[in-house]
């Protein structure tokens, strides 16, 4: 089982590397990937310079071609497909039926992964992206229980990649528009979701204030920790009651499910983060790295060692961590 | 214009439905979505059902009758359910995934490409046009100069237009969870929802804590807690190229609503303001209410 990790940047790529990710997936610096935030991702030379590195150490790279193209931006996206080909990067990962169509049709050689934002949680939806466009193989979104991944992965025509740890998108990917409702910016046409430049923070007399494009997320009183005002992550008041009515703010952690996810024939784990810093990326792959070598040498023996949890937890949002749709009981 | 009536995204029971199709018969509808989108739980009406249903609209309505499939398909016995209603030999259907897509492109059977599906260009659109589609209703986030640009788009590339309709009134499906905000609210574990969706025939409403509507929780869905609301538009949607309105179905005034899009269509004046949001369609966040038209 691969283990593919994020970078935003070139520092994140090399730690990355350094830490033994199989693979590191990336975006250019526009609108046409789905992590397309200020002072993010890397330019032409960096990814030169990253490539060469990735090649002499023998991993790969996958470049997130994975937004939704908007038709007067269309040469955008037909130029960062065209870019990644002629980079020669080991997979393109794309959602945009019109852009999946380009690419195989343009570079048959081109190796596609379809991506989260895609959407396709069932076999009927891989096999149509696979008799279409030839892709190699799908990201699924983070929606699925264990049982269902299982279910998706048998009858899939293609290997299929899930997602390990990191920030938890509790709606199906690509098939949510809260953040656009409310500040204009959505995932799937501007690769953001509850933009940086939309979030105000205040010293209120109710306490420490969060708001997206003024909309209240939350409130926190003395010593609670505060957390990135995503929306879906907010405090509100539903039916009378106050609560974190869709998610707490927590983090998706799955080492405990390697040796099903092994069992299952999950092709590669994903960490989430391109957004996070090379520090972050360094210490994460590290631990997902040691824990799926452990696994490796002696599968009948293998258990989550308390270090990794704790070095996990500790990059983890509210320091909280949760399997999410992985386990039934979540949903 | 033609107007038509979208899917009931909320759980009603079968006498519920029943009645409001019954009154839905004699209005002034070009088209209705028939079926269950949201949740495969939601049994009130089986898939033989929906097609009696259909089958007694036909005969006092002049509608075209649809039918509508689930937008989040998980387990395999929605899986199979799916494939049950892409073949169900009698009545059209709107693919809300790429799997119902899949199934009626195999069958090589026209389809309605449903606002779930990611179609945002006209590369997308010609796309699903060649695996059957001929109706596009665009993700209910597209501004209608977006919307306008595909069609424009689709002409350069010396396409045919499919049919496009926009989702013109009703609470906007925003988002699909595995988990059921339903019964999380009401500290329920989704295995033992019991249907609590069945008492809120709109929803429920979520509010910030300043008492800000913000969305209403539907089961799996949240949508948007605003009413969308482009009767005032009109003259714009119908300048980006649309060629069908899609009402979607609240628990009460569907009727009057109706009528209200009915008389504009025929030649009334389209009011100057209305309640509800419009941003979306003006390229704004979708909350907002953009009064006059011509200023945004």
């Amino acid at each position: 089982m691969q283990l593919v990790c994020p970078a935003g940047s070139l520092p994140a790529l090399k730690a990355a590397v350094r830490q033994g990710a199989d693979a590191i997936y990336v975006g250019f610096r526009d609108d046409t990937n789905a992590r397309h935030f200020a002072g993010l991702n890397l330019d032409e030379k960096q990814l030169e310079s990253g490539l060469s590195l990735i090649r002499q150490h023998g991993r790969h790279l996958y470049m997130a071609v994975n937004t939704y193209a908007r038709p007067d931006g269309w040469s955008r996206w037909q130029r960062a497909v065209d870019q990644a080909a002629d980079l020669g990067v080991d997979a393109l990962i794309a959602a945009d039926s019109g852009v999946l169509a380009y690419a195989s049709r343009r570079h048959p050689d081109l190796n596609l992964h379809l991506s989260v934002q895609g959407s396709a949680t069932n076999a009927a939806a891989l096999s149509f992206y696979h008799e279409r466009y030839g892709i190699r193989r799908a990201v699924l979104p983070r929606v699925l229980s264990l049982a269902q991944v299982r279910q998706v992965a048998t009858k899939s025509p293609v290997p299929v990649e899930v997602f390990a740890f990191g920030s938890l998108c509790i709606m199906a990917e690509g098939r949510c528009h809260l953040s656009s409702y409310i500040t204009g910016e959505s995932p799937n046409l501007c690769g953001v979701c509850s933009p940086a430049k939309a979030v105000r923070w205040s010293e209120e007399p109710e306490g420490l204030t969060s708001r997206l494009n003024d909309v209240l997320i939350d409130r926190y009183g003395e010593g609670e920790a505060a957390g990135y005002p995503t929306l879906c992550k907010g405090r509100f008041q539903v039916n009378g009651q106050r609560f974190h009515a869709l998610e707490e703010p927590t983090s998706l952690n799955t080492l405990d499910l390697i040796p099903e996810l092994v069992q299952i024939g999950v092709a590669a784990v994903k960490i989430e983060g391109r957004q996070r810093s090379p520090a972050y990326v360094e210490r994460v792959t590290q631990v997902w790295r040691e824990a799926l070598d452990a696994y490796r040498r002696a599968p009948s023996v293998f258990s989550v060692q308390p270090q990794w949890r704790r070095a996990l937890e500790g990059l983890s949002e509210g320091s909280q961590t949760t399997l999410g749709a992985y386990h039934r009981s979540w949903q | 214009m033609k107007l038509s009536l979208g899917p009931v995204l909320f759980y009603w029971d079968r006498m519920r439905l029943m009645d409001f199709y019954a009154d839905m018969a004699s209005q002034p509808l070009d088209v209705m979505y028939l079926g269950e989108t949201v949740c495969s739980k939601r049994r009130a009406l089986s898939l033989d059902d929906w097609l009696g249903l259909a089958r007694e609209l036909k005969e006092c309505s002049g509608a075209e009758l649809v039918l509508s499939g689930l937008a989040l398909i998980e387990a395999a016995s929605e899986l199979s359910s799916l494939r049950r209603l892409c073949e169900n030999g009698e009545l059209k259907v709107e693919a809300n995934d790429m799997g119902a897509v899949h199934y009626l492109a195999e069958r090589g059977v026209p389809f309605v490409a449903g606002p779930a599906l990611n179609l945002y260009n006209a590369y997308a659109v010609a796309e699903l046009m060649a695996c059957g589609m001929t109706r596009w209703v665009p993700p209910v986030e597209c501004s209608g100069a977006l919307i306008k640009a595909v069609g424009e788009q689709l002409d350069e590339l010396g396409m045919t237009r499919p049919e496009i309709e926009v989702f013109a009134y009703g609470h906007l499906p925003l988002a699909y969870s595995a988990r059921c905000f339903t019964a999380r609210a009401e500290n329920r574990p989704k295995d033992d929802c019991e249907f609590c969706c069945q008492n809120y025939p709109e929803g429920i409403p979520l509010l910030s804590q300043e008492g800000q509507a913000l969305f209403t929780l539907n089961g799996i869905q949240t949508m948007s807690a605003a009413v969308s609301n482009l009767l005032a538009d009109y003259p714009s949607v119908q300048a980006a190229g649309a060629d069908l309105l899609r009402l979607s179905p609240r628990a009460e005034g569907m009727a009057e609503c109706i009528q209200r899009f009915d008389a504009v269509r025929r030649g009334d004046a389209p009011p100057l303001a209305v309640e509800g949001c419009n941003g979306y369609w003006h390229g704004r966040p979708g909350m907002l209410r953009a009064e006059e038209a011509g200023l945004c």
